[in-house]
C-alpha cells in the first residue's frame, strides 16, 4: 500500500518579534491558526486532528503546554498530538500531520508549531549542565561553530562566504511582512564588521530569538481539489542519529545525507539542482547554508560555498534559497521548522508575495535540530504526485 | 487498512531508578530483550519512536540522549512525542498504515524521583491562571473524587474495592513496585492522604522504561506465534480546566473507545493513576462487571511516567499472546484528571 496523495490547502503565520508581549502563548498559536484555516476557507469545524509542535517546554516554562491550549487550538473533543524532536519539530510535526492524510485516517489536518521564546531565556535554558553528558556551552552557537571552522578548513572557503549568506537573507526579510529582522542597511561589509561571537561566527550571522507561531492545514486529495493551488507533497523525510560518538561527522552527518537521498528518490528528482525551483533550509548561523547545500546534494561536497559566493542562491539565482530572510530573519525555535515547511508551499502555491520566485513548480522545506543530528524535510509541487 | 500487531513488550519498573533521567541505561536491555522476543535486529525496525517529558527530566532534550540507547550508525527513521510513549504507539502505528515501513519500535522512559512529581506535574496547568496557585497532582484527583462521592457516581468503600483488587493483582506481577491486598474494610480503616484520598488510592510514584515493538502483517506472523492484532485505536482530548468540565465524567475517553470499538473486550487495562479513575473510566468505555480490569495491578501498583499508558497496551497484548483472551484494550491517560485518553483494542486470531 503507498500514500494516498495529501496537500497542504492553508498557510498561516504570526508577525515574529523579539517579545510579542501583545498575546498569551494561546493567542500566538492563534494568530497563525486563524490565518491558516482563512486561508483554507475552513473553520474549527471542518478539521478532524490537530498537530502541535514545539521545541523544549522550558522555553515557556510550562509542561506539555498543548494540554492547556487543548481549547484554544480548537483540539477539545478531538485527537491532539504533540511532537517534540528539537529544533526539527516545525517539520517533524508538519510530517506526522502529512501522515494522517496519508495513512487514510483523517480528511483534514490542522497542524500548529510555536515558541514563545521571551517567556524565558532560550539559550541558558539549551545550557543546563547534565553529568556524563557534553555541556552545549553557552547555547546552540558555541556547539556549532567548531563545525564552522571545520568545514572552512576542509572546503578552502574564502572567509567571507557566511557574510554573503547574512547579508542575502536579511535582505530577503525586508520582502516578507513578518519577519523578525528589518535590517535595510546590512551588506556583506557590515556584517563582516559585527562583533565576532563565537569565532568564526560573528553576531550578524547568528539567528534572532522569536516569538511566533506558524500554522498548516492538510488535506487529503478530494478536499484539496476544491481549493486554488494547493502544494501537494511529493515526499517527507526524518532521519536521525546519536549526539556523540567519534565516527559521526557533524559537518557533513551521516543522516542528512541518507535523508536528503530518500527524499530525492521519494520525489523522482535525481538532479535536485536543476529540479528543485525555491529551497527553504534551516540556517540559524550563516555558513550553515554551505553546508547543507552539500549535505543535501545540491554540489558536490566541499564546493557548496562557490554556489553561494556566485550568487546562486540569490532570488534570482539557480537556485533561490530562504527568499523569506529564512532562520536568520525569525526564529521561534519550536516553529522555525515549520516556517521553512509553510513558505515551500507558499512557493509552489504562488502566493509569497514580493519574496515569490517566479514559476516555481517545485520547492523544498528542509529543518535539522539537535546536535546536527535530526532532520526533517519534504518535497512540495504544483501538481499532484505521479507516484 | 493494514493489519499491525502488538509482538514484543519489555519494561522496567521500581521507585528510585539510581541512574541518569534519560534511562539509556534502562532502555538498552529492555531493547534487547524486545529483539530477542521478536527475533529482529536493529536493522529490521523500520521506524522509532518515543515518548518522554523534558520537565520530568529537569533538562532540555532528554530525549536527545535516549537515541544512543539504538546505538549509532546508521541513522534511524525516528520520531518523539512529548507524551505517554502510548501516543508514540500511535504515531508508529500511522507510520505503518502510510505503507513507509513494516515495522517500528516504540519506548517511554521516565524519572519521576528526580523530582518532587505532584508538584511537577502542577505545571502542566493553564500558565496563567492555574500553575500559579501550584494546585498538585493529587489535590486536583481528591477534587475529582470528592465531586463523584457529593455526586452520587461512587464512594469510598468502591475506591477501596478497587485499590484492594488491584494491590492483590499486584502480588501476582514481578514489575509492580506497590502490592499486597487486605481487605476493604481495612484500607477504609487507614488514614487519609488528600481527603477523600488514601495513600492506596493514589499511585506510587515510579522509576522507569518500556518498549513495543509493532509490525505489520506477515512480519508480525513472523515475529509472533500470537501476535496481538490491533483493530481499533484511537485518542481524544477534552478541555483542560477544570471549572469548564464535569469531573465525573470523562467525554474524550469515551469518545476514544467508540472509535477504537471496545466491542466485548474480555480484558480491560486501563491506566488510572487514582482509585476512582478505574471507576469513571468502566462507565465511560462501557465495560460490563464481566471484564477482566488490570489483572497486572494496573497503575495503582506501579505508575512510571511517560510508560504506564505504554505499558497498559502491552499487559494487555501479553494476555492475547499467552493465550488467555481473545479481545483486550489497552488505555492510557494524559493531563490532570482524565483529561485526555487514548484507547487500543487488541485481538488474537487462531
Amino acid at each position: 500500500m503507498g500514500k494516498l496523495p495529501a496537500a497542504v490547502v492553508g498557510v498561516g503565520q504570526t508577525h515574529h518579534r523579539a517579545k510579542r508581549e501583545d498575546v498569551s502563548i494561546a493567542g500566538l498559536c492563534r494568530e497563525a491558526i486563524d490565518r491558516a484555516l482563512q486561508d483554507a476557507n475552513m473553520t474549527f469545524d471542518d478539521i478532524d486532528a490537530i498537530v502541535v509542535g514545539k521545541a523544549p517546554d522550558l522555553f515557556e516554562g510550562v509542561m506539555m503546554p498543548e494540554l492547556y491550549l487543548a481549547e484554544a487550538l480548537g483540539a477539545a473533543g478531538k485527537p491532539l498530538l504533540r511532537v517534540h524532536t528539537a529544533g526539527s519539530v516545525g517539520g517533524s510535526t508538519a510530517i506526522v500531520a502529512a501522515s494522517l492524510v496519508q495513512a487514510g485516517v483523517h480528511e483534514r489536518v490542522l497542524t500548529v508549531a510555536f515558541e514563545k521564546q521571551s517567556e524565558s531565556n532560550a539559550m541558558w535554558a539549551l545550557s543546563v549542565p547534565m553529568p556524563f553528558i557534553m555541556p552545549v556551552h553557552a547555547g546552540a552557537g558555541g556547539y556549532f561553530a567548531p563545525h564552522v571552522r571545520s568545514y572552512i578548513r576542509r572546503s578552502g572557503a574564502p572567509s567571507h562566504i557566511g557574510a554573503v549568506v547574512a547579508a542575502k537573507d536579511r535582505q530577503n526579510a525586508l520582502r516578507n511582512p513578518y519577519a523578525h529582522l528589518r535590517n535595510e542597511t546590512t551588506t556583506v561589509e557590515s556584517v563582516l564588521a559585527s562583533q565576532m561571537l563565537w569565532d568564526p561566527i560573528r553576531y550578524d550571522e547568528t539567528c534572532p530569538s522569536s516569538d511566533g507561531a506558524c500554522a498548516l492545514v492538510i488535506a487529503s486529495e478530494d478536499s484539496a481539489r476544491s481549493v486554488d493551488s494547493p502544494a501537494w507533497i511529493h515526499g517527507t523525510v526524518m532521519r536521525s542519529e546519536p549526539t556523540t560518538a567519534a565516527e559521526r561527522d557533524q559537518v557533513n552527518p551521516q543522516a542528512g545525507r541518507e535523508a536528503a537521498a530518500a527524499l530525492w528518490k521519494q520525489a523522482g528528482i535525481t538532479d535536485p539542482l536543476r529540479e528543485i525551483d525555491a529551497a527553504e533550509i534551516y540556517v540559524p548561523f550563516s555558513w550553515f547554508e554551505p553546508m547543507w547545500l552539500e549535505n543535501l546534494g545540491f554540489t558536490p561536497e566541499g564546493e557548496g560555498w562557490k554556489l553561494t559566493e556566485s550568487g546562486g542562491t540569490a532570488m534570482d539565482g539557480v537556485l533561490p534559497v530562504n527568499c523569506s530572510g529564512g532562520v536568520l530573519s525569525s526564529n521561534p525555535i519550536g516553529a522555525s521548522g515549520m516556517l521553512r515547511f509553510a513558505e515551500a508551499a507558499l512557493q509552489v502555491r504562488g502566493q509569497a508575495g514580493e519574496h515569490q520566485v517566479d514559476g516555481v513548480r517545485r520547492a523544498l522545506g528542509h529543518a535539522y535540530g539537535g546536535g546536527s543530528q535530526f532532520f526533517a524535510m519534504w518535497v512540495l509541487g504544483d501538481q499532484p504526485p505521479a507516484n | 487498512m493494514r493489519d499491525v500487531a502488538v509482538v514484543g513488550f519489555a519494561q522496567r519498573q521500581m521507585s528510585e531508578f539510581d541512574g541518569s533521567p534519560t534511562c539509556v541505561e534502562l532502555l538498552v536491555p529492555i531493547f534487547a530483550e524486545c529483539y530477542e522476543q521478536t527475533g529482529f535486529t536493529r536493522k529490521d525496525i523500520g521506524f522509532w519512536c518515543s515518548g518522554s517529558s523534558d520537565y520530568l527530566a529537569g533538562r532540555s532534550f532528554s530525549f536527545v540522549s535516549a537515541v544512543d540507547a539504538i546505538g549509532v550508525l546508521p541513522p534511524v527513521n525516528e520520531s518523539h512525542v512529548e507524551m505517554d510513549a502510548a501516543w508514540a504507539l500511535y504515531e508508529a502505528w500511522l507510520k505503518i498504515q502510510t505503507g513507509e515501513v513494516d515495522t517500528a519500535l516504540v519506548y517511554g522512559f521516565g524519572k519521576s524521583s528526580a523530582g518532587v512529581l505532584r508538584r511537577t506535574l502542577a505545571l502542566q496547568l493553564d500558565p496563567y491562571t492555574l500553575t500559579p496557585l501550584w494546585p498538585d497532582t493529587v489535590s486536583v484527583a481528591g477534587l475529582q473524587a470528592r465531586a463523584g462521592i457529593d455526586a452520587g457516581a461512587w464512594d469510598e468503600r468502591a475506591m477501596a474495592e478497587v485499590a484492594n483488587r488491584s494491590l492483590t493483582d499486584a502480588e501476582k506481577n514481578e514489575n509492580a513496585v506497590r502490592k499486597g491486598g487486605s481487605s476493604v474494610e481495612e484500607l477504609l480503616a487507614r488514614p487519609m492522604y488528600a481527603d477523600p484520598l488514601r495513600k492506596h488510592d493514589c499511585a506510587p510514584v515510579t522509576d522507569g522504561a518500556a518498549a513495543i515493538v509493532l509490525s505489520a502483517d506477515d512480519r508480525a506472523r513472523d515475529a509472533a506465534d500470537r501476535p496481538a492484532w490491533i483493530t481499533g485505536i484511537a485518542h481524544h482530548v477534552d478541555p483542560l480546566h477544570l471549572g469548564s468540565r464535569d469531573l465525573t465524567r470523562s467525554p474524550s475517553a469515551a469518545r476514544a473507545g467508540r472509535a477504537a470499538g471496545v466491542g466485548d473486550v474480555e480484558v480491560a487495562e486501563l491506566h488510572a493513576p487514582f482509585s476512582h479513575q478505574e471507576l469513571v473510566l468502566r462507565r465511560e468505555l462501557g465495560l460490563g462487571d464481566g471484564v477482566r480490569v488490570n489483572p497486572s495491578g494496573g497503575a495503582l501498583a506501579a505508575n512510571p511516567m511517560f510508560t504506564a499508558g505504554l505499558n497498559r497496551i502491552g499487559e494487555a497484548a501479553r494476555r492475547i499472546w499467552d493465550g488467555s483472551a481473545s479481545s483486550t484494550l489497552g488505555h492510557a491517560t494524559s493531563g490532570p484528571a482524565l483529561q485526555q485518553n487514548l484507547v487500543c483494542v487488541m485481538e488474537g486470531r487462531s
